[in-house]
């Protein structure tokens, strides 16, 4: 049956509480008013106020409580209300939460929800894709699934990880993007992307909500002979490099695509990858597609001018082909 | 005098063919068996060698044209005189200009030199051993693509076995003998099997197998499966069946020996080898571990039919990634065949015949057959194809009856 991403995401959250009892959701607004999308609606009546707990507005603290419950034997799971209002616990996740393993031996097992991307007019600070800030520190795991199947198995992969994961779910997906979910206990592994076109002509490695898009300009490309292969990385750390660059090596070119800007993004980082792994079989430059160096515009067609789509990848893509 | 270079006949049932580049200009000099023109048909792309040593005096048919076979396309010149003068085939404004230096003539119309190539084009230059300079680019300011450089060296590939052809039409030629021109589904196979045998060392494994529960099976259901399923139950289905287990306990006969290493391939492919009148054909059945019985039944039957009728796409005779051959088909109890590259093992399936046979030391007669396994010995060895030939045989001879529909 078809559900949307964000009846996945509920699902996922759903059964994990309901399998391990060792699972309890904290953050702002989850409980009596059911979040601020509405993804934890119910979950107070069925577990009750010790698993679903409405915390103060400080990230720091949710943050730093739901280390100290991973430490004791819990499997905590952080809901962020925005993944804007994460640098508000920057210091827990990327000090505490990522290096504690590395430090003292012991494991954190938690899973931070961070509603991230943009293409819902919610301007700079419910917008943002922060996701590059945490793919520079060794000890987090981070993921972004593209369709309601990634989003339930990756969520479930996320719970039951032995590391601090941040699950980067993109709010522009929540109710508009539906697809099939298998029935019963579908968990997605951390750590593998998945071709979700095959092609000939380049590789579009992409992530979140760039996949439809890059989707949807491989279909557009379709008519001029353009036969893109799309690579959906679904974890973003660690990268899965050996699906990328099986893909490149076929093709011989790359277009990295992502909503988050493209200074300091991890498309260059894949990018920095494919030229010291592949240069050799590399028969273009590799081009990125991403967002320009400001933030997040308010305005709607600001923002339209600000987004990656489809139109854009279309575009970068026929001039990549043609080089 | 000149040369006439006609649109030769490019397989039995090709009637016309479109000149698709000139590799040489008006003026420039080609020696004998030159690529000169790249042609397209509706079956084969083929760089054309130059009939005779000389200068291209004339081009008649332009790039994009199409005409028929035997149409004349161009005219071959006499070599220009070493000292400086004019000869035939140098247009007037060269001559007003006065050509005063000795060899090679270039057209003032040469494609401009390429300056610099891609990694991609770099490395593939050097596998193929490709010049260059012979390419024609497509890409941005005329820049060779890796496609570019892969057209070349897949025409070239074609074109690589025709002096060899002429040579063995040349000897010992007695006035009565015939001559038949090569298809180019012939020149095609002609290819692959030698380029099979000079890359992978061939060993041939045979194990009896003893298929009497099938026969049998087979004699009691085929009448009431043709009625449910309307497909004929052959041997083939079972015997695919049988090798897609094997298959998959014993990955690396599911893989490729490559320079980059040994790929493992995840998909299970199997390609079906179908005779034809002139030649043979490879149908792929796609990822054939995770179809049904039936499903497999069906498509081997649908691929066959269609080989036949020449209606297969492209992409359905690609990516195999193991084969099977029903040597039996032709009456052969065993055969030793060539490994499709580049997959590592095929196996040839000989065929049934019902013989005296020993079991617990009393003679029985029972319907056997031979499973005849060719492998790669660079990546296979005895102990490995042997048991993968004992899992085929375990497969067969207790089949599991319950997977029919």
């Amino acid at each position: 049956m078809e559900i949307t991403y964000l009846e996945a995401i509920r699902q996922a959250l759903w059964e994990e509480m309901d399998r391990d009892e060792r699972v309890f959701m904290l953050g702002e607004d989850i409980g009596v008013y059911g979040g601020a999308f509405k993804i934890t609606k119910g979950f107070l009546d069925k577990f009750g106020p010790e698993r679903v707990i409405d915390t103060p507005l400080s990230e720091s603290a949710i943050v730093g409580a739901a280390i100290g419950a991973a430490l004791m034997g819990m499997r905590p799971v952080v809901e962020m209300q925005f993944a804007d209002f994460i640098a508000c616990a920057f210091d827990q996740i990327v000090n505490m939460a990522a290096k504690h393993h590395y430090r003292i031996g012991e494991p954190v097992p938690m899973v931070i929800r961070a509603p991230y991307g943009g293409g819902i007019h919610a301007g700079p600070y419910h917008s943002q894709c922060p996701e590059a800030w945490f793919f520079h520190v060794a000890g987090l795991k981070l993921v972004a699934p593209s369709t309601p199947r990634d989003a339930k198995g990756l969520l479930k992969a996320a719970i039951r990880d032995p590391d601090p994961v941040i699950y980067f779910e993109h709010k522009y997906l929540y109710r508009h993007m539906k697809g099939e979910v298998p029935e019963g206990d579908n968990v997605v592994p951390i750590g593998k992307a998945e071709v979700k076109r095959k092609g000939s002509t380049m590789s579009v490695i992409a992530y979140g909500a760039m996949v439809e898009q890059s989707l949807a300009a491989a279909e557009k490309l379709v008519p001029e002979g353009i036969d893109l292969e799309v690579v959906d990385l679904r974890t973003l750390q660690p990268l899965d490099m050996e699906t990328i660059l099986t893909s490149v090596k076929k093709t011989g070119r790359a277009l990295v695509v992502h909503e988050a800007p493209k200074t300091g993004g991890i498309g260059g980082e894949i990018a920095a990858r494919l030229a010291e792994e592949a240069f050799r079989f590399l028969d273009a430059p590799v081009v990125r597609v991403a967002a320009p160096h400001i933030p997040v515009p308010f305005s709607p067609a600001l923002e339209e001018m600000y987004l990656p789509n489809a139109d854009k990848i279309a575009l970068k893509a026929r001039e990549l082909a043609n080089f | 005098m000149n040369v006439m270079v006609v649109m030769p006949q490019m397989g039995e049932s090709v009637a016309e063919g479109t000149v698709v580049t000139w590799l040489k200009n008006v003026g420039e000099v080609v020696a004998k068996d030159e690529p000169l023109v790249a042609i397209s048909t509706d079956k084969v792309d083929v760089e054309i060698p130059s009939p005779a040593a000389g200068v291209l005096a004339e081009i008649v048919v332009q790039e994009g044209q199409t005409v028929p076979v035997g149409a004349v396309l161009a005219y071959i010149g006499e070599a220009p005189p070493t000292e400086a003068a004019a000869s035939p085939g140098i247009s007037k404004a060269e001559q007003s200009v006065g050509v005063t230096q000795a060899g090679p003539v270039v057209s003032p119309t040469a494609p401009r030199p390429q300056t610099w190539h891609s990694p991609a084009v770099l490395e593939l230059a050097k596998e193929y051993g490709v010049d260059l300079t012979r390419v024609k680019g497509t890409g941005s300011e005329g820049r060779v693509t890796r496609k570019d450089l892969l057209d070349f060296a897949s025409r070239r590939s074609i074109v690589a076995a025709v002096p060899a052809d002429k040579r063995a039409a040349a000897f010992e030629r007695a006035d009565r003998d015939q001559i038949l021109p090569i298809s180019h589904l012939r020149k095609a196979i002609a290819e692959h099997m030698v380029r099979s045998k000079q890359t992978a060392p061939h060993v041939t494994q045979i194990h009896e197998v003893d298929v009497t529960v099938i026969a049998r099976y087979r004699q009691a259901n085929k009448e009431a499966f043709f009625q449910r399923t309307g497909i004929h139950l052959t041997f083939l289905p079972f015997v695919v069946k049988a090798t897609v287990d094997a298959l998959r306990a014993h990955p690396l006969m599911n893989a490729s020996y490559t320079q980059d290493g040994i790929v493992i391939k995840k998909a299970l492919n199997i390609g079906v080898a179908v005779a034809l009148e002139d030649g043979l054909i490879v149908p792929v059945l796609r990822e054939a571990d995770k179809k049904s019985f039936l499903t497999l039944a069906k498509e081997s039957a649908d691929l066959a039919a269609r080989s036949r009728e020449k209606r297969l796409r492209p992409e359905e005779v690609q990516q195999g990634t193991f084969t099977v051959n029903n040597l039996g088909a032709f009456g052969a109890l065993i055969g030793t065949p060539i490994i499709v590259q580049p997959q590592v093992g095929i196996l040839g399936f000989g065929r049934v015949v019902k013989r005296p046979v020993v079991i617990d030391d009393a003679i029985t007669i029972r319907s056997m057959a031979y499973l005849c396994l060719s492998y790669d010995h660079r990546l296979i060895d005895g102990a490995y194809a042997g048991a993968f030939l004992n899992h085929m045989q375990s497969n067969l001879e207790q089949f599991d009856f319950a997977i029919l529909p």
